[in-house]
């Protein structure tokens, strides 16, 4: 069990069983910030509904929240009221909670035992930040570390600004329907469709994983888990969420965020060449390749993935060193679309201008125009 | 001619209608195609699919004679254990194509992913050949234990036509690839050794087709610039879990 202990007293959910696997993603821009609702991505997903299994789907919009885009959007999964009621105790103590309201959801036939589910609209108060010397960025992902990690029946589904995840169990078609993203206009949309592997099929534990405005949906499984978590661990942050994807996030709120690593270097950092392909670079490359691996080298993501990044100002898309999973990208005019597969693309955009399966370890990389910094410092 | 539109069929509605149409159709063109998985699975001798749009994964797989021909590109597991037949690819296909592949063509107009031509293999008559025009990823011919692969390297430095560790594991069957492409690009398994003249009437027979298929120019390939790859030895792995 890679839980951090904090299992509640609730309903048997899968996980005791074992099943074997799948995953689709896909992730769809414009890089001009303009907006389109949530129908393209769930259609582009729905293309791969073989490749999950109805445990888990769940979508990262950017641009949602225009109305409130100073204040972080904390989309939050309780248990019970109660949990419910002491979790806004805290928050009340320590931010600013500009507005605070249920999620609306549809019934879909499907989707059963659905938790609570709330976003809050809030800011960290000043003064608490000040005399804890942290950024309110820094504030906020601790506030989600404690969250989840210490409330009961509690966890914390998104807590960037202006953008959400919405996600639970069930197909990715079905968890867009309950949710009602045709109704919400954004610029950038991931989505994931899950086939549990290793860990439980569970509304927390479906994807996007989440910190600040960091997304990650993850098709795969990273055998080096204990070891990045361990490293992570050593700066502060904390796996609750029982599944590899978190430790991922985390990766890059560290590499981006804190240590300000250029975006080619964090991608390298978590899939990196290999020593022999090393000896080969100019010397220059070398030399920081080198140190990349050996500064670096707890954060190599070991094992299979193909991973998309969200964030507030771009979407990158890599796999594993040794490309033990699919992904294709395309554009066409201002919109870049990466998938699991070119049928979900093929979909929702029927001629692109250029379709391309990325090399191993080489990331694509959508910045949204006009954006300078992949971090915006805060 | 049979038309059927596979416009939000799941795969299985999809190969089901194909198999009731293929042992009386010659052809059947496949309008729409979105990613359903398995077409031409198992089908005999006797008929042509010809598919619009992205097939899914697995396309051919186990297939046994019959025809394929798709429009653009395809993805992963292309001819996964096929065992006899021809598809012709007019874009790039996906990963591990003719994977476990015991015997027929497949054709790919441009690049192919990575781990093409895993585990092929060959007995008697039963020889498979993957042709690919332009370039493939790393691991090309991994554990490949017969069959042939040819890579044309078509808009591509012979250095960028394969990717690395070719070959690897690899105890049967031979590759040719175009030009000359450094050592390191090679698995330990694998030497290089000079054609005869068997290798080239196998490799302009081939050629000439994928030429026609494609409508390219058989002038633009010189037979003389092949090289080609085969296994060291029939048991590579013999000693590995031996003390």
């Amino acid at each position: 069990m890679w839980g951090s202990g904090k299992r509640f007293g609730r309903k048997p959910i899968e996980g005791d069983v074992r099943i074997p696997s799948g995953c689709a993603v896909s992730g769809i821009m414009n890089k001009k910030g303009k907006l389109f609702t949530g129908e393209t991505i769930i259609q582009s997903i729905s293309i791969m509904r073989d490749r999950s299994n109805g445990l888990g789907g769940g979508f990262a919009a950017y641009g949602i929240y225009p109305d409130y885009q100073d204040f972080y959007a904390l989309h939050v999964f309780f248990e019970s009221e109660e949990n419910q009621r002491e979790v806004e105790l805290y928050l009340k103590e320590n931010f600013l909670v500009e507005k605070g309201e249920k999620i609306p959801t549809r019934k879909v036939s499907t989707i059963l035992d659905a938790p609570i589910i709330y976003r809050y609209f809030i800011k960290p108060r000043a003064e608490i930040c000040e005399d804890v010397c942290m950024s309110p960025d820094e504030f906020m992902v601790r506030q989600v570390m404690f969250i989840n990690s210490s409330f009961q029946g509690a966890y914390v589904a998104s807590s960037g600004k202006n953008m959400g995840a919405f996600k639970g169990v069930g197909y990715p078609e079905e968890i867009g329907e309950f949710y009602d993203l045709e109704s919400y206009k954004g610029y950038l949309w991931t989505a994931h469709g899950r086939f549990p592997t290793n860990t439980p099929g569970w509304w927390g534990g479906a994807h996007p994983f989440t910190l600040l405005d960091w997304s990650v949906v993850h098709n795969g499984e990273i055998s080096s888990y204990g070891t990045n978590r361990r490293y992570l661990e050593e700066f502060g942050y904390e796996c609750s969420l029982q599944t590899d994807t978190e430790a991922a996030t985390y990766l890059f709120d560290l590499l981006l965020r804190r240590h300000r690593m250029p975006l080619e270097a964090a991608c390298q950092v978590l899939a990196p060449p290999f020593w022999e392909e090393i000896e080969r670079m100019p010397e220059k490359e070398k030399e920081t390749a080198r140190a990349l691996r050996m500064v670096y080298g707890k954060g190599l993501l070991n094992g299979p993935f193909s991973i998309i990044l969200g964030s507030t100002n771009g979407m990158v898309a890599i796999n594993d060193r040794i490309k033990l999973r699919p992904l294709v990208a395309a554009e066409q005019g201002d919109m870049l679309y990466v998938a699991s597969e070119e049928a979900a693309i093929i979909e929702v955009c029927a001629c692109p201008s250029r379709v391309w399966t990325p090399r191993a370890g080489q990331p694509v990389i959508g910045r949204l125009e006009e954006v300078e910094s992949w971090v915006s410092v805060c | 001619m049979k038309v059927l539109d596979a416009h939000k069929l799941s795969y299985k509605e999809l190969n089901d209608m194909i198999k009731e149409e293929a042992p009386r159709e010659k052809e059947i063109h496949i309008k729409n195609v979105r990613g359903q998985r398995y077409i031409g699975g198992t089908l005999n001798q006797g008929c042509t699919l010809y598919l619009d749009g992205v097939p899914g994964n697995d396309l051919a797989s186990f297939m046994n004679g019959a025809h394929i021909v798709v429009s653009g590109n395809a993805q992963d597991g292309v001819g996964n254990t096929m065992n006899g037949g021809e598809i012709v690819i007019h874009g790039h296909g996906g990963d591990i194509m003719g994977y476990a592949m015991r015997g027929g063509e497949i054709y790919v107009k441009t690049e192919v992913g990575y781990r093409v031509g895993i585990h092929m293999k060959e007995f008697g008559d039963q020889v498979p050949k993957l042709i690919i025009g332009g370039s493939a990823g790393n691991f090309l011919g991994e554990y490949m234990a017969g069959g042939v692969i040819i890579v044309l390297g078509i808009s591509y430095s012979p250095e960028d036509s394969i990717g690395s560790f070719c070959g690897t594991g690899m105890h049967g069957g031979r590759i040719y690839i175009r030009g000359e492409v450094p050592d390191y690009k090679f698995g330990k398994e694998v030497k290089e050794v000079p054609l005869e003249e068997e290798d080239y009437r196998l490799l302009e027979a081939k050629i000439k087709k994928y030429c026609r298929h494609f409508d390219y120019s058989m002038e633009e390939i010189d037979l003389k610039d092949f090289h080609k790859y085969v296994p060291k030895g029939s048991r590579p792995y013999g000693n590995l879990y031996a003390y």
